[in-house]
Formats: C-alpha cells, structure tokens, sequence
C-alpha cells in the first residue's frame, strides 16, 4: 500500500475531528472520502499532509512511518495537498505560484515541468505574469493542481475541488483527474459531490462526525441507496 | 557637489539602506518596529570596533553588519513565537531595551555619545547603497525570495508547499538585521559620532512608514519610500512652518489611495509593459 492511515485521531480542544479512522490507498488507484459537511473530511486531509498534528494513530506512506514528520518534508517524501478553496497565493504571478509547487526541487527539470503545465492549461499560460488573484474559479484550480503537480508528487490528496465550480469546469476537471490517474499518479480525493466522485473512483470511504460509517468499492458505495440519504444527505443535489 | 547636496545624499542612502533593512523582514509578512535599536546596534558596533579594537574602517563596517545579523539572528527566535499586533509590539520594546542599555553604559558614553576618529564621504555611502540594492533585487529573484513573498500571502499553504517557515521567516530577521546594522555603521562613519537620542522610537516608526507606504510587494517599495520620505520635507523647506502638516496630510493621502504602497507588482508590470510592449507578447 502506498498510503496506510491506522487509528487516525484528531481533537482541537472539545471539538474531535477525526475518531480513529483507517484507511489505505493503494499504488495508482483513486480512493475517494464521502460525507457531509463538517464530516471531518478535511481535518483528515490536513492531519495526512502534516498540516494537523494528530492525537493518535499511525501514518505510513510509500513503506514509512510518517506520523512525526512536518508538512514540508511529506512534500519530498511525495505527498501533496491541494487544498480547499483552492488557495492560491494572489500576489504571486500565475508562473510564481507553479514555483512554489516545485520548491523542494531544484535544476532545469522544474522550468521543463513548468512548460508541460503550461502546455496542459493553455488558460493559465496566457496569464502566466498576470497576478493569480485575476483568474476565475476553475482558472485557480486548475492552477493549484497544476502547483500540486509540480512538486512530482506519488500521492495527490485534493480537498472538494469541485467546491464553487459551474458544471462544465467540474466536468473538466473530474477528467483531469481521471487522466492524471491513467498516468500512474495515485489520488485521495475528499467530495461532497457524491456522484462525480464515485465515477472516478475505485474505491471508497465514508465518514461521519468524524468516525468511519462504510468503506467498499465504488459500485458497492453507489448501488447502496440507504447509505448515501443516511449519511451523505445530498443524493439528490448528487443525481 | 555642494555640501547640502552632498548631506542629502548622503542620508538619502543610509535611509534607503535603512529601509531595505525593514523590508527583508516585511516582504516576508513580519512587521519589524524596532528598526532603530537595529541601526543603534550596527551604528554602537561600529563605533566600539574602531575606538576600542583599532579596527579599519570597512573592517569595523563588515563586523557590525554581521553583529546586527547575528542579534537579528538571536532575536528572531522570541519574536516570531509572537504573532500580528504582539509582534510589532515586540520589535518595539526590543528597541527600546538596546537604548536602555546603552543609556546605561558608560563604556557605550551613555547619553554623551561617542565620537569617532574616522570618516566616511558621501561616495561610500553612494557605493555600498548600490550594493544592497542590487542584492535585494537579486534576494527577490531566488527561490528564497520567491519563499518568502509565499510566506506573506499565506503561511499554511507555504508550508503545504514544502517551505520551512519558520527558517524563512528567522533567515528574512536576521538579513533584516545585518543590512540595518549596515546603515547604523555607515551613518557612524558618516556623521562622526553616535548618540542614543538619535536612535528613538519616532526613527524605528519612520523607517517602517518608509517601507510599508513604499510597498512591500516589490524591492521597488524601499527606494521609492526612503526617497519620497527623505526628499520630500526638503523640498518642502521653502514652506518650513508648513512643511509637517502638507507632509503629513501627503502620508495620509497615500495611505487612502495606495494602501499597497506606491509601488506595487501590478504597477510594475505596467511599467515594464509600456517600455518594452513586445517583450511582454512574446
């Protein structure tokens, strides 16, 4: 397995996040985590990337215990967050900000994967001097995949891209994901887009107030009804 | 050059040095009020070097830049555990506690000052003034430039990109403390004595006008703040009773219409647009 979480426990202060979840993602699949808001789904996020230090629990990735390393060394081990909200940096340039995703790296191999980016999103190569604060909502996702993509990560972990985007962007971009997996890259993807996820997905998780409700393929997961109105309350926006 | 000329270059390029000082810091998201006990520390350092160790000029100079790095350096580690409102507050007493001690030194000539027994010319000043500026455009051209302006929009998602924070942040504080140690020692050298009511709270507040009305978004903000701020109230010496009160009332007006800073990346590019319109196409 590529990523192994184990007991995964989150708390800040009175409020506990996550209640022990495990969950695993293997080399090249897409595994997606279901559940409503406030599920706890992006504090599990964050606690894998380093960004919230767990109360308990293991994390292993690519063989490793990880559980005490800092956010910025689980970027060279290869995992990468993209973030909710996108979370750009606005007064950096378009081309700064795809920099920034290859900051652990260094020599010419990162200006060449800067060019492919830019190859894969025309969009943002016509405004790569422009502030990225001017780009529209699917422009600035694009871009922080594109960021994500630049640090040549083995695990990318995207927290609710869909979140704010018209139809056709999250068209595109649940493509771009499909795409991105056909290429080899292995993916944890957070939703409350239901549907779209488990399209995409070979596998998947539930969660809710924090603690793991069901896990099973992504066809199990879809043809299961009673799940998704119980936990997920949003099969109808989903449909 | 005439002797006024000369002086208002002279200061013109200890404040522009001065200011690139509390920029380092500030490009990085960190807002430095204690700029003056820095300069005090390079200006003391300085002035020791020579008096006591017999040391040469650019000897003495080189060494207090690395002292005020290196208490930049010491310094960094409890004030960045402060965040906002707390840290300026912090940079503050940090100044306020250097004058104290020296007031309270009679190996430092306390309230009376020192004198020095070298000199520096106008041209020096003009020539290590070029150097800073040149090395903070460079700074901002690396990769470590490029961390620290991500550092500013945005520490949780710096760090999600792989950049050590806190490193960055202690490395900007103790530049920021070598190169206003710099403008401390030159100013020594320049004016032939060091006096502690020189370096008081009213200067460290000046010095972070200069950069944050300048701009902090470009190493362009620095040289247009220390110039706007150093040559305006010359020019408006004719109007002398008057001269604070437009200046003020000039400060204000930028702060409504540029809450940014004079210079900005946008205005920037704008500029480099309109010199060179194809290069931008291509």
């Amino acid at each position: 397995m590529l990523l192994e979480v184990a007991g995964l426990d989150l708390r800040y202060g009175a409020t506990h996040a996550v209640k022990g979840v495990s969950l695993t993602v293997g080399e090249g699949e897409i595994v997606t985590v279901l559940g409503a808001n406030g599920a706890g789904k992006s504090s599990l996020l964050k606690a894998i990337a380093g960004a919230e230090k767990p109360t308990g629990g293991t994390i292993q990735f690519n063989g490793r215990d990880i559980t005490g390393r800092g956010a910025s060394q689980r970027v060279r081990d290869g995992l990468v967050l993209v973030p909710e909200g996108r979370q750009i940096f606005v007064s950096l340039s378009v081309e700064e900000n795809l920099l920034m995703g290859a900051y652990t790296r260094s020599g010419a191999e990162v200006a060449r994967d800067a060019e492919e980016i830019f190859d894969r999103f025309p969009n943002l190569e016509a405004r790569r001097h422009a502030p990225a604060s001017v780009l529209s909502g699917g422009e600035q996702q694009m871009l922080a995949v594109g960021r994500a993509l630049l640090a040549r990560p083995k695990l990318m972990m995207l927290d609710e891209p869909s979140l704010g985007l018209s139809p056709i962007v999250v068209d595109q971009l649940f493509d771009l994901i499909a795409e991105l997996n056909a290429q080899g890259l292995s993916i944890l993807l957070v939703e409350q887009n239901t549907q779209m996820a488990l399209e995409v997905a070979s596998r998947g998780y539930v969660l809710e107030l924090g603690a793991l409700r069901a896990e099973g393929t992504a066809e199990e997961l879809a043809a299961d009804a009673s799940l998704v109105e119980a936990y997920l309350g949003n099969a109808e926006d989903a449909a | 050059m005439s002797g006024y000329l000369s002086g208002v270059i002279a200061i013109l390029g200890i404040n522009v040095i001065f200011a690139y000082g509390i920029f380092v810091t500030a490009a990085a998201g960190q807002l430095n009020l204690g700029g003056a006990g820095f300069q005090a520390i390079g200006a003391y350092g300085a002035a020791i070097l020579s008096l006591e160790f017999g040391l040469g000029i650019w000897a003495a100079i080189a060494a207090a830049t690395v002292i005020g790095g290196l208490i930049g350096f010491l310094i960094a580690f409890p004030i960045l555990r402060t965040r906002g409102v707390y840290m300026v507050l912090a940079t503050f007493a940090f100044a306020q506690v250097v004058v104290g001690i020296v007031l309270n030194s009679n190996y430092l000539g306390g309230s009376m000052g020192l004198i020095m027994s070298d000199y520096i010319e106008t041209g020096a000043i003009i020539w290590a003034t070029l150097g800073v500026i040149l090395f903070v455009f460079y700074l901002m051209s690396t990769p470590m430039g490029l961390a620290m302006r991500a550092v500013h929009d945005d520490e949780p998602v710096a760090d999600l990109m792989g950049v050590n924070n806190r490193a960055v942040q202690v490395a900007a504080f103790a530049l920021g403390g070598a190169i206003t140690g710099l403008s401390g020692a030159l100013y020594a050298y320049y004016f032939g004595f060091v006096e502690v009511q020189y370096f008081n709270a009213l200067l460290s507040i000046f010095v972070l006008l200069y950069v944050l009305i300048g701009g902090t978004q470009t190493a362009w903000g620095p040289l247009v703040g220390a110039g706007f701020f150093t040559l305006i109230p010359e020019a408006l010496r004719m109007g002398e009773d008057w001269r604070f009160l437009i200046f003020g009332v000039l400060i204000v007006a930028m702060m409504i219409l540029r809450p940014e800073g004079i210079v900005t990346r946008d205005a920037v590019d704008r500029i480099r647009a309109r010199l060179s319109p194809r290069a931008r196409d291509a």
